[in-house]
């Protein structure tokens, strides 16, 4: 196991979120599940950042600010999508402004449904991302 | 150089990483259990550092990594310095050098948040500089050199004569350590924006090399605290153990503060404290 897997840093960003997902993101970090044992911080710095966990169907609005992001993160990065609504865009993937799922716009790695997604799916689908993460690496690692 | 002091420099160069990582990892676990969570490994700062190694180098000047490296090498140089046994003036007018690579590595990168960190970085300085060096001229007072050797061993404790000035370095020792309420440059905890403020651009290798700057500095630091307690060694690491963990203790119960409060409090209590405490021996005293 590299140290990848042993450090991955998250960086959360609520696309047109309800806030449910985000709470359960945020209920990860609490001392209930406290997912710093496995080293898994929560940074707002997309340059620190190895996993973007995106909540939320993605909106004309910010379309733009997820593709910044993305592109503003160092190799290697994992995408995970957390709740139904950023895998497939749910019950508001009718309405006039939704695009749909995050991997309409991005490319996602790793699916985590749900309404609102639990904390162990959360966890679940970063341990899961970890593995495409390390896979990364290793690709780079030739260049 | 004597043998004893080439092996001592070596002896930092190698151990202090180890040392400072170890001391970074007991920080995060002893603040998790102070937030009645588990924490991570003691090791979780070297795979921090190890991960961030391997990322890749997003620089958006082109001399970012050079005053990145600049700042590790007088970092580390100013902690040879120091166990080298020199000047002890000499070793902070380097330490200091040290955090301007680090400001002027923040400044290049054109980021408003790391330009509003570099800003509050200069302005941390202008805070603890004063009683660092007045720490020193401090120690200058009782044991009559500025050699870091002639200070370890001395006769007395210098502790007993400097009250004062212990109890105000250790106050800038927030400021330095960049804790709370004191982290207004950039905080050691994952954050955003203006609260990572200087390291908010760097990313990767640059990160990584900024993290064993501070474990060095940290060392350092602590060092420096040691010093007060001339050759009575085992007592000085002791005291340092528990400066480290009220420091911790103080980062975990203290909200942000802003810039002018730090630098009125930190001159205040130089002024006071450590101005005090000389006049004190000069005065009251004779020495």
């Amino acid at each position: 196991m590299g140290y990848f897997a042993k450090s991955p840093w998250l960086l959360h960003y609520d696309g047109s979120s309800c806030n449910g997902c985000d709470i359960e993101v945020l209920a990860c970090l609490m001392p209930k599940y406290d997912v710093e044992r496995f080293g898994i911080i929560n940074t707002g710095n997309p340059k620190h950042a190895d996993v973007f966990l995106i909540t939320g169907g993605i909106n004309t609005q910010n379309i733009d600010v997820v593709k910044n992001i993305y592109n503003q993160m160092g190799e290697p990065k994992v995408v995970v999508a957390v709740g139904t609504c950023a895998t497939s865009g749910h019950f508001f993937s009718e309405c006039y402004n939704i695009i749909g799922g995050v991997d309409k716009v991005i490319p996602v790695d790793v699916y985590a449904p749900g309404c609102a997604a639990k904390p162990e799916m959360i966890i679940d689908a970063v341990v899961k991302g970890l593995g495409i993460l390390e896979e990364k690496k290793k690709k780079m690692s030739p260049k | 150089m004597t043998t004893t002091s080439t092996i001592l420099v070596i002896l930092f160069i190698i151990l202090a990483p180890v040392i400072g990582g170890i001391i970074s990892g007991g920080d995060r676990i002893i603040s998790a259990k102070m937030q009645s969570r588990v924490g991570p490994p003691i090791v979780q700062p070297f795979y921090d550092v190890l991960k961030l190694m391997g990322k890749e180098n997003l620089v958006v000047n082109r001399y970012h990594g050079d005053y990145m490296i600049c700042f590790l090498i007088f970092t580390i140089v100013s902690g040879c310095l120091f166990f080298g046994g020199n000047n002890l003036l000499l070793v902070i007018f380097a330490l200091i050098v040290a955090g301007v690579f680090l400001v002027l590595a923040a400044y290049c990168t054109n980021s408003p948040y790391a330009l509003i960190g570099a800003e509050r970085e200069l302005l941390q300085m202008l805070a603890a500089e004063p009683m660092i060096i007045l720490s020193a001229v401090g120690l200058y007072v009782v044991t009559g050199t500025f050699d870091v050797y002639g200070i370890a061993n001395c006769q007395h404790i210098p502790i007993i004569y400097l009250p004062g000035v212990f109890i105000a370095l250790t106050y800038v020792l927030t400021i330095k350590l960049r804790k709370s309420p004191f982290d207004l440059s950039t905080s050691h905890h994952a954050h955003q924006e203006l609260v990572k403020g200087l390291t908010t651009e760097f990313a990767g290798p640059s990160l990584g090399l900024f993290e064993i700057a501070h474990w060095y500095e940290t060392v350092l630091l602590l060092a420096m605290i040691f010093l007060f307690f001339g050759s009575y060694w085992i007592l000085g690491i002791i005291l340092a153990v528990i400066i480290y963990f009220i420091e911790i203790l103080i980062d975990n119960i203290n909200a942000r503060i802003k810039w002018e409060l730090m630098l009125i409090s930190a001159w205040a209590v130089t002024l006071i404290l450590g101005v005090g405490n000389l006049m004190i021996l000069y005065f009251v005293f004779h020495i």
